[in-house]
């Protein structure tokens, strides 16, 4: 066995147990911080997993997009939401976690057989791109897949409006369910003078 | 074109002289970069202390260090070796792993970036293929360590500072990306090293700065920023938050956030010198220069002359630059968070995504002078 392939196997098997616990972390863990920090490591081992597939430009987009964008945003509106509140025991949490294990399992014994069924080798092992890789993406983004490429910009156009229609004051200043005002202070004011006039 | 010194293939022929397989003599030779590379930039850091301690003494009309050794120039060495024996507190309601990890995940992205600078034509420690995109990536995976040294100090300050910083980072890094683009649209690649090979056909003239004025200023103001660097310096606003997300922080775990800036603020100036000052070219083409002397341009001579005088240029020209950061820190007051996201959402961003439409148009209009 070469020393690469031997580097690659160990890779890999890492790389793939910090997906799998990390995963599992996110999921079991009470702290959501905790959950929200072990996600980037989810993230940025399956970037790993990408390197591996010398999908080296894949890996870097998902690290800017997933590590850098998504879970940053998540970290930051879990820290923005900075509120103490008692959270009310569910009702028969017991069988509601069984129902939810049942289906995970399920989905999991599905993945599983999909995984024995399928037949993984590819028909020609020289047809991989590699480097070439930036280039060949592009070029499929701007011919045969420009029209879900668009939609999913236009997807993203509507999500920020909403966004901002939601942080506007003036559009939302009530509590949907409760019609109470809303307390929408930021952390971090607008400067306000300091001395103000005596007179 | 493919000229300059190749260490690697020549270390390889050395030890496959002494009998061993290239398999082995590559694996020799994958450390020996990165540790120069490593020892290049902790250097490279010692020197910024110095120059910063120096200029702002020079800017304040005072003395600054000058007992360490020559000119004081021991002093950061001091300070290191001051920061490595103190004590290691995590203060006591602190979250310990998280406290532990936050500054790591902050440095050991800017370490990785170093893996695309390159100092000549094979002197880097890997041209991949993703080259600029891949410090792009890597350098959003700062915020993460700040918010998250940020949370586990358990100290307003420094939630404040943290989330401050990654807001701060967010903005600034899509018109870094979009500036960037423009270059890389120009170069039709995306390693360093096509960068700056486009750069060197009429030495000055032919440098990135010439065309891109628009984007070598918006991306420098973008790295200042992603380096919090003082006008853009409101995560550790010291007035207002005592030291932000380093507040609780002591000992060799500052000293990480310490070297983390500094190595960021050098990788920023030298990544400006590649991307917009022709990386390692000599302002005069070496090319005319050597059929002036009349030397062919694959003699021995004339390639350690090349690579010695590209190391030399390429640190020269991120130093010039980080001269002018150090200047701004100690001239310029500190802008106010809704002034930083409006330069950066409301001025940069419409600014670098018409300067990156422009480039586009004047590639398909002028293919000769923008990259065919």
């Amino acid at each position: 066995m070469s020393i690469a392939l031997t580097t690659q196997i160990i890779c890999f098997t890492v790389l793939s147990l910090v997906v799998i616990i990390g995963a599992l972390g996110v999921v079991l863990l009470e702290s959501i911080v905790y959950s929200a920090f072990l996600l980037g490591g989810v993230f940025m081992s399956v970037a790993g997993l990408y390197l591996l597939l010398n999908a080296s430009f894949v890996a870097a987009a998902q690290v800017l997009v997933y590590v850098g964008a998504v879970n940053v945003l998540i970290i930051f509106a879990i820290m923005l939401v900075n509120k103490k509140e008692d959270l009310k025991p569910i009702q028969d949490i017991k069988s509601r976690r069984i129902i939810s294990t049942s289906i995970c399992l399920t989905l999991l014994s599905l993945l599983i057989r999909v995984d024995l069924t399928n037949v993984w080798s590819l028909s020609s092992p020289q047809n991989s791109v590699g480097e070439e890789s930036t280039i060949r993406i592009g070029e499929h983004l701007f011919s045969d897949y420009l029209l879900p490429f668009e939609l999913a910009s236009v997807l993203l156009l509507m999500a920020m409006i909403g966004a901002i229609v939601l942080a506007r004051r003036d559009v939302m200043n009530k509590d949907i369910s409760t019609g109470l005002p809303v307390d929408q202070e930021l952390i971090e004011k607008s400067s306000k003078p300091l001395l103000t006039n005596k007179s | 074109m493919e000229y300059g010194l190749d260490l690697e293939y020549s270390f390889n022929e050395l030890l496959k002289g002494f009998g061993l397989s290239s398999e082995i003599a590559h694996i020799i030779w994958l450390p020996l970069p990165m540790l120069l590379v490593l020892v290049a930039a902790v250097v490279g850091v010692l020197v910024t202390v110095w120059l910063e301690r120096k200029i702002s003494a020079a800017a304040q009309q005072r003395i600054g260090p000058e007992y360490a050794g020559a000119l004081g120039v021991l002093q950061p060495i001091a300070d290191g070796l001051k920061l490595l024996v103190k004590e290691d507190i995590i203060p006591a309601k602190a979250d310990g792993i998280l406290f532990t990890a936050g500054p790591i995940l902050v440095l050991v992205p800017v370490i990785l970036s170093w893996l695309i600078v390159p100092f000549g034509q094979n002197l880097l420690i890997s041209n991949v293929g993703i080259g600029i995109f891949l410090w792009i990536a890597l350098s959003s995976i700062q915020p993460i360590g700040l918010l998250m040294s940020g949370y586990a100090s358990n100290n307003k300050y420094s939630l404040l500072g943290g989330l401050r910083a990654a807001a701060q980072s967010i903005s600034y890094e899509i018109p870094l990306a979009l500036s960037v683009l423009a270059i890389v649209l120009m170069t039709n690649s995306l390693s360093t090293v096509d960068i700056v090979n486009q750069q060197s056909g009429a030495g000055i003239l032919s440098w990135n700065i010439w065309r891109q004025p628009v984007g070598f200023i918006v991306f420098w103001i973008c790295a200042l920023a992603e380096c919090e660097r003082l006008p853009f310096d409101l995560p550790e606003a010291e007035e207002e938050l005592v030291a932000g997300y380093q507040t609780e922080y002591a000992g060799m775990k500052f000293a990480l956030f310490y070297l983390g800036s500094y190595i960021n603020l050098i990788l920023s100036a030298l990544l400006v010198s590649i991307l917009y000052l022709g990386g390692w070219g000599f302002p005069i083409p070496v090319e005319l220069i050597a059929k002036f002397l009349n030397l062919p341009i694959n003699a021995p001579f004339i390639q350690v002359f090349t690579a010695s005088i590209g190391i030399v240029m390429t640190v020269l020209k991120a130093y010039l630059l980080v001269f002018i950061a150090i200047l701004l820190r100690w001239t310029t007051p500190r802008v106010r968070i809704d002034q930083l996201l409006d330069l950066g959402w409301k001025f940069l961003l419409p600014i670098s995504l018409a300067n990156l439409l422009i480039t586009a148009g004047l590639k398909l209009a002028f293919p000769q002078f923008f990259g065919g």
